[in-house]
């Protein structure tokens, strides 16, 4: 029975973390990434330096999302509690 | 994913073989091109040279950014990071999956596997710790106590920090990305995973160059004067 409990948990865990872990850094690209657009339509000739500077940033903040999908897998494939 | 994976027992320890078998293949790859790009420099450099040219001043401006202008100390790190990350995400871009029909397994990224990330960002924080205490000795550790003594627990933090988010970053990035390709080529196996595929070669190249950028940050900070 502890067991199975442990099982549920840490499925609902393992879908919070990723759907919860999702809000935030979406929040975050969209804003940098219309500031980039901003920032385009404002000087359309720095393209090129916009776009490795937005990539690059996108690249930090979904490392976000990626930590709360580290989470989910451990709950899911290597569980240390369902030893 | 939870497939069983094929060990080694060497001297009682366990060894993920397929782990070092795909990094030896990267190292040897990178040894070869290297070898084989540096045989005859030309100031005019030929179309062989100029691929591997574009590796080096990408690590070169890495390190002038971060670093300072003497890049010749760091930027065999440097390069060697990235060039090995990079190499690493994609190689597990090529269609290996046809292999699985002659009946031999997929081949998965040696980044993919948490050990290899995790080795990498301990290097990471072992070289920041070299290159900071050779070039300014024991007052190295006087930045432990900036702005203000109060910060010393958390300067101390951030040793332990940065190496779990180097490892994550880069782990949880391919990861996803194998995870994602295979679970689209389970369900539909034809033309469909393509795209996720070309985004895995975008996401490979970024991953490789933000753990470079951070690993050379890191040495930036360690080594600049700070008054």
């Amino acid at each position: 029975m502890a067991t199975e409990l442990m099982v549920a948990a840490s499925v609902i865990g393992a879908s919070l973390a990723v759907g919860l872990a999702a809000i935030g850094p979406g929040l975050g690209q969209g804003m940098a990434a219309g500031k980039a657009l901003e920032g385009l339509a404002r000087q359309p000739e720095a393209e090129g330096k916009l776009r490795g500077m937005l990539i690059l940033s996108l690249a930090f903040l979904e490392t976000l999302t990626i930590y709360g999908l580290v989470v989910a897998l451990v709950l899911i494939f290597a569980n240390p509690l369902l030893k | 994913m939870e497939h069983e994976l094929p060990v080694w027992h060497l001297f009682g320890l366990i060894v993920n073989s397929d782990t070092v078998l795909t990094s030896w293949a990267v190292m040897a790859l990178i040894l070869i091109v290297g070898a084989v790009a540096a045989r005859r420099i030309q100031q005019v450099p030929s179309s062989r040279q100029s691929l591997v040219e574009i590796v080096v001043d990408l690590a070169q401006g890495l390190v002038r950014d971060q670093i300072g202008p003497q890049t010749a100390r760091y930027i065999g790190f440097i390069g060697s990071l990235f060039l090995f990350i990079l190499l690493s995400n994609w190689l597990a871009i090529l269609p290996w999956k046809i292999l699985v029909i002659f009946g031999a397994r997929d081949v998965l990224p040696p980044t993919s596997d948490v050990n290899t990330p995790a080795a990498l960002a301990l290097i990471t924080v072992g070289s920041y710790f070299y290159y900071g205490i050779s070039k300014k000795g024991l007052s190295y550790f006087k930045h432990y106590l900036q702005p203000v003594w109060v910060f010393l627990p958390l300067n101390i933090l951030e040793d332990f920090s940065r190496p779990l988010a180097l490892t994550f970053r880069l782990f949880g990035n391919v990861t996803a990305e194998h995870l994602v390709v295979g679970v689209l080529s389970l369900l539909v196996p034809l033309l469909i995973p393509l795209p996720m595929m070309a985004l895995g070669l975008l996401t490979g190249a970024i991953q490789a160059y933000v753990f470079a950028l951070l690993a050379a940050s890191y040495i930036g900070g360690a080594v600049r004067d700070s008054h």
